[in-house]
């Protein structure tokens, strides 16, 4: 607590510095002076010179996540002391509008949405990257993952974490006791999951409950059904707003998506029928598989944490995750995924120092230490990262095969994809058809 | 006329002279409002309750069973309790957040009160001209939902007023602690056409004759609204103080936008909030916090009800 | 860790710096008040002597400024709502005119978008039954809860309890009744009404997904929260009578039930009025527990709900501000019925 009443007295200091035009050198012995001498801060020469400066984050990031971020920041802090006061909120995406429309942005925040990233740029609030961060960008990610926050050419924020979508979650014990094998393709897949109907247990459980996020997770179901049946090129361009939202290919999808997600003799294992998948909320839609009550869940891999404590999540545990298998293995692994991206509102020195510092190998493996975390940066050594599902996630990421694409509800404009879409999807498992289903969130886009 | 009870549709014909039977039936009669008072009041918090049971038990069974298996099952635990209480980390502890809340809170009480029992005077005994236009107009603006006010109150406080290219009002720049004022600021704003309505519903019905009486004496307005006026409100401005704390230790959305998330200046509301992980996963720690924020308006209003109801009676009684 | 109170010193500091604001401005305000006038008044009594001794004319004796003393009296109040309501009021006015991201001018777009999108059209009509019930349910609900708990036993007892649920906020009233609503299809229920259901025998139901029953289901939460504030007031109210009328009601032989018509309900009319508008008014926000309980989902949706996705979530600030504007519109029937009452109060 002491610690916290020195800093607080630096913040108020450096900010009236700030703005008297003075030097921050000038408001006397700061206790927390920067440590650049020390061996281990090496690393961190070219963010130094900014000492007693301080930069604001926010992020939709709480709870314990944030302490970890506040931990993985920590040494980068001491050595070029630099203050990072990060801020997370349940209501990050509509306050983050409000802040900067209220003249009060952060310096950097953590987007998860290409789509709101771009209308921060279109109303010219975010910064272009520097030239160090550009290049850091450029040397640790691939182009495939920077284009997300590329607009007409110019790179408006470097990626940080990320996460695999397309997961199946299961419990290999169940599995090896009732003989079940793990499907490689879409057509395994259904006939596994006729064969659990048969022996009586409901094969799958979902649920897309999630307060005022009602529905994301059908709307990653869809996505990752999509990639499947029509592959990359027609995602992109449903994406893009290329093909109509109910173009008849998308409809397919939607359908086939169906096949599973509506189909009584399937659903939804320890809940109910088809319908409680509206009102089963998405952290507890897996847990029926750890009491045999559902063999399958398809969730991202950040759902390693949603377990019941004590559950083992590791290969040969209590649960695992294997891909969700492709339609025709031959054309390649299509990849769902998301991830967020730390974009500028301020283009000062010391914003941009941290900038760069949060693109870089040092930072990536200092955060996947910490556990529950993995990035698409090139840099990140698997061996870093302790958690099997993320170990799997890693893998996917880096093999040359993996046709990554990000979330598509991410892409869209917000109306859409953080609106109609997900009350779509919501109408959609509560018995509307597809087409209107696809219809109505056609019109909604402008 | 203690016993006197009028209850609705109880078709007990009270004679002039009330005889023995009368007063019995009267007796039975109030006893059974007392019953069904009672069995109404607890059905209205068994919601409540549930969750106040869910609190005390272990997170799988709050997420598996019913509240009221606890009753032939009792697992209980305090679990919930310790990790809205004492867990620590980068986000600092409870009690910082408790007394941000106050510091919050009482303030932003306090101005609106005075201010608006000043507005609220002015509007009902001064004479002047288009009175009743500026009591609808601050009536009407009720209605303006606070979401659309963030905005531009933010932008007042943190680029100041700029007509035509004049800075007429600076930015207000304030860090930690300081934040404080930019709440207490909103809050006041949000909460007066409210409180003048209330007010000058009080205000305006009391009795003419104390203010003519007054003013023939040669009190000026002043005078009259701190000595008469004052004490004869007493009830009104309890009632609305309790409405207005009950609203701003609730609130979230203000806070978080003026305040910031932090634990320098964020309240209760916003570490609750925070409390259930960034996926919602530790949501079973919601049943304790809940009942951790409750105490304190609870407190409150039960601290001030006999105060509150006895003050009110004053100010509806019109000659 | 050892709680650290020097490091909330700053907080008290600054709340300390509050209060002293605020007795500096309502003190000041009313010595400005007092003293201001006194000195006129000496002034005006300096000059009067200075003229009959001088044999001047007498001045012409000014009326009192009452205009000016009201303008002090309403001072801050009107600051506050010009920065606080009455800027951001025009302002959504205006943006409800332009298009998403304020750039340039759209007319009448946002509004026809309005009346023709089906699932706005919905919301409309929700927000309509919610503004017509729960009024009329609480009041009613608060009214008889009054009456029948007058003078019984256990009174405050009986009143903290219903009024406890205005202690808690709407967010955490939607997460109580979200529990009592739950579903479960296998297995054990965990929410209340399920389980009665189940043990009458019958099915157990998906209440938040049955529209129109889940609107009726919310607008139980709204009035299970309200109806203390409406007990409270009108409570206040029905002791206020003055215990003679009630004697003297008694000693002409009027029933209870007449007494009810004839004595209380005319007695309390002022504060049945503010119990009715404040509700309407508060009905006509609600938000918080909407978007809790069903973020607007399964045909449930209210205009402050939608009026915030659109404007803050999709970054459809048109959109947003056009429905804040209808919200501004739908409060003019209670206006126009204040100014009748204010007129009557003022002749009667």
């Amino acid at each position: 607590m002491a610690f916290a009443r020195s800093r607080q007295a630096l913040a108020i200091a450096g900010v009236l510095g700030l703005a008297l035009g003075v030097t921050a050198c000038g408001t006397g012995n700061d206790k927390k002076s920067s440590n650049a001498s020390k061996p281990e801060c090496a690393a961190y020469e070219k963010y130094q010179g900014h000492d007693g400066k301080k930069v604001t984050i926010y992020s939709s990031i709480r709870d314990i996540e944030a302490d970890r971020l506040d931990q993985s920041w920590k040494q980068f802090e001491d050595c070029t002391g630099i203050d990072i006061d990060h801020e997370g909120s349940g209501e990050f995406e509509a306050q983050l509008g409000v802040r900067v429309d209220g003249g009060n942005a952060p310096d950097l925040a953590f987007i998860p949405q290409p789509g709101l990233l771009k209308r921060f740029v279109d109303s010219g609030k975010i910064k272009e990257v520097g030239a160090d961060t550009k290049a850091m960008a450029e040397q640790n990610f691939t182009p495939d993952w920077l284009k997300y926050s590329t607009v007409n050419g110019k790179l408006y924020g470097v990626p940080l974490g990320s996460n695999v979508k397309s997961y199946v979650w299961y419990s290999p014990k169940t599995f090896k006791d009732k003989g079940w094998s793990v499907p490689t393709t879409w057509d395994e897949l259904i006939a596994l999951s006729d064969k659990i109907a048969a022996s009586g247990t409901k094969p799958w459980c979902a649920g897309i409950e999630s307060g005022d996020a009602t529905g994301w997770p059908a709307t990653d179901w869809i996505e990752d059904v999509l990639l499947r049946t029509q592959g990359v090129e027609v995602y992109d361009q449903w994406t893009t707003h290329g093909i109509p939202f109910n173009d008849p290919k998308v409809a397919d999808a939607v359908d086939k998506a169906g096949t599973i997600l509506k189909n009584e003799k399937y659903m939804n294992g320890g809940f109910g029928g088809v319908k409680s998948i509206a009102t089963t909320s998405f952290q507890e839609a897996g847990t029926p598989i750890t009491t045999g009550k559902c063999a399958m869940h398809r969730q991202a891999s950040f759902y390693a944490n949603q377990w019941p404590e004590g559950t083992k999540v590791a290969e040969d545990g209590d649960v695992f995750a294997f891909y969700f298998p492709a339609v025709d293995p031959s054309k390649g692994k299509p990849v769902l995924g998301a991830g967020e991206f730390v974009s500028a509102f301020a283009d000062r020195p010391e914003v941009q120092a941290v900038q760069t510092y949060l693109a870089s190998g040092e930072y990536v493996n200092s955060r996947a230490k910490i556990g529950d975390w993995l990035s698409a940066n090139k840099k990140l050594d698997i061996n870093n990262v302790p958690n099997p599902v993320d170990k799997l996630s890693v893998q996917i990421l880096q093999d040359p095969k993996t046709e990554f694409r990000f979330d598509g509800s991410d892409l869209m404009p917000a109306a859409v994809g953080a609106g109609t879409f997900w009350k779509g999807m919501v109408d959609w498992i509560n018995g509307k058809d597809t087409t209107t289903v696809l219809n109505g969130i056609e019109g909604s886009w402008k | 006329m203690t016993t006197a009870t009028p209850t609705v549709g109880a078709g007990v014909q009270a004679t002039g002279t009330p005889g023995r039977a009368a007063r019995v039936r009267k007796r039975l009669n109030s006893r059974t409002a007392t019953l069904v008072s009672i069995v109404i009041a607890l059905l209205w918090t068994i919601p409540t309750f549930g969750l106040f049971i869910s609190s005390f038990r272990p997170e799988d069974q709050i997420k598996t069973t019913g509240w009221w298996t606890f009753f032939s099952d009792p697992q209980f635990t305090l679990e919930n309790y310790q990790e809205v209480l004492f867990s620590t980390g980068s986000s600092g502890q409870l009690a910082s957040y408790f007394i941000n809340s106050l510091a919050i809170t009482i303030p932003s009480v306090l101005f609106p009160l005075a201010f608006a029992s000043l507005a609220a005077y002015a509007l009902a005994w001064i004479n002047f001209k288009g009175r009743d236009w500026v009591y609808i107009a601050i009536f009407a603006l009720q209605i303006v939902p606070l979401q659309m006010a963030l905005v531009p109150l933010l932008k007042f406080f943190s680029t100041g007023v700029t007509v035509a290219g004049v800075q007429i009002l600076p930015a207000w720049d304030l860090v930690d602690e300081q934040k404080f004022a930019q709440v207490w600021f909103a809050h006041t704003c949000f909460a007066l056409p409210f409180a003048v309505f209330l007010l000058h519903n009080f205000i305006s019905q009391l009795p003419g004759d104390l203010m003519e009486a007054a003013r023939v004496d040669g009190a000026t307005h002043p005078k009259i609204f701190r000595t008469i006026v004052l004490p004869l409100i007493t009830p009104a401005l309890a009632a609305f103080g309790i409405f207005q704390f009950l609203w701003v230790w609730n609130d979230l959305l203000v806070a978080l936008i003026f305040a910031g998330g932090g634990d320098e200046t964020a309240p209760l509301t916003v570490r609750l909030a925070e409390l259930a992980g960034t996926r919602g996963n530790e949501w079973q720690r919601l049943t304790a916090g809940a009942f951790v924020s409750i105490v304190v308006p609870l407190i409150v209003f039960l601290s001030l009800q006999r105060f509150f109801v006895r003050g009110l009676l004053a100010g509806s009684v019109k000659g | 860790m050892e709680f650290d109170f020097a490091a909330e010193q700053p907080k008290f500091l600054m709340l300390m710096y509050g209060l002293i604001a605020f007795v500096g401005v309502v003190g000041g305000l009313l010595l400005l008040l007092d003293v201001v006038p006194a000195w006129f008044a000496r002034r005006r009594e300096e000059r009067l002597v200075a003229a009959v001794a001088s044999g001047t004319p007498l001045p012409r004796r000014r009326k009192p400024r009452e205009g000016v003393i009201a303008l002090f009296f309403l001072l801050p109040t009107l600051l506050f709502l010009l920065v606080g309501l009455v800027v951001p009021a025009i302002r959504t006015t205006l943006l409800s005119f332009m298009d998403k991201d304020s750039s340039s001018w759209v007319g009448l777009a946002n509004y026809s978008w309005l009346f023709s999108e089906d699932s706005i059209v919905r919301v409309l009509i929700n927000s309509l039954i919610w503004v017509l019930l729960v009024p009329l349910a609480a009041t009613a609900f608060g009214l008889i809860y009054a009456v029948l708990v007058d003078k019984a036993r256990f009174e405050a007892v009986a009143k903290s309890l219903i009024f406890l649920p205005m202690a808690i906020s709407f967010v955490g009233a939607a997460i109580i009744w979200k529990f009592v609503y739950a579903y479960r299809g296998d297995g054990d229920q965990i929410g209340l009404l399920n389980q009665i259901v189940v043990s009458l025998g019958g099915e157990p139901k998906q209440w938040l997904l049955e529209s129109p029953l889940n609107t009726f289901l919310l607008i139980v939460i709204m009035v299970w929260i309200q109806a203390g504030f409406a007990m409270v007031v009108l409570s206040a109210a029905i002791k206020a009578i003055p215990a003679d009328i009630v004697e003297a009601a008694r000693l002409d032989g009027v029933s209870p039930w007449q007494m009810f018509w004839q004595i209380t309900m005319p007695s309390i009319r002022p504060a049945l009025i503010v119990v009715v508008v404040t509700l309407s008014i508060a009905t006509l926000k609600v938000f918080d527990i909407v978007r809790t309980a069903t973020n607007g989902n399964y045909d449930t949706n209210v205009i402050a709900t939608e009026m915030y996705n659109q404007a803050f979530r999709y970054q459809e600030n048109g959109h947003g501000s056009a429905l804040a504007v209808f919200l501004f519109v739908l409060v003019i029937p209670i206006v126009i019925y204040q100014i009748r009452n204010l007129r009557q109060q003022r002749e009667g």
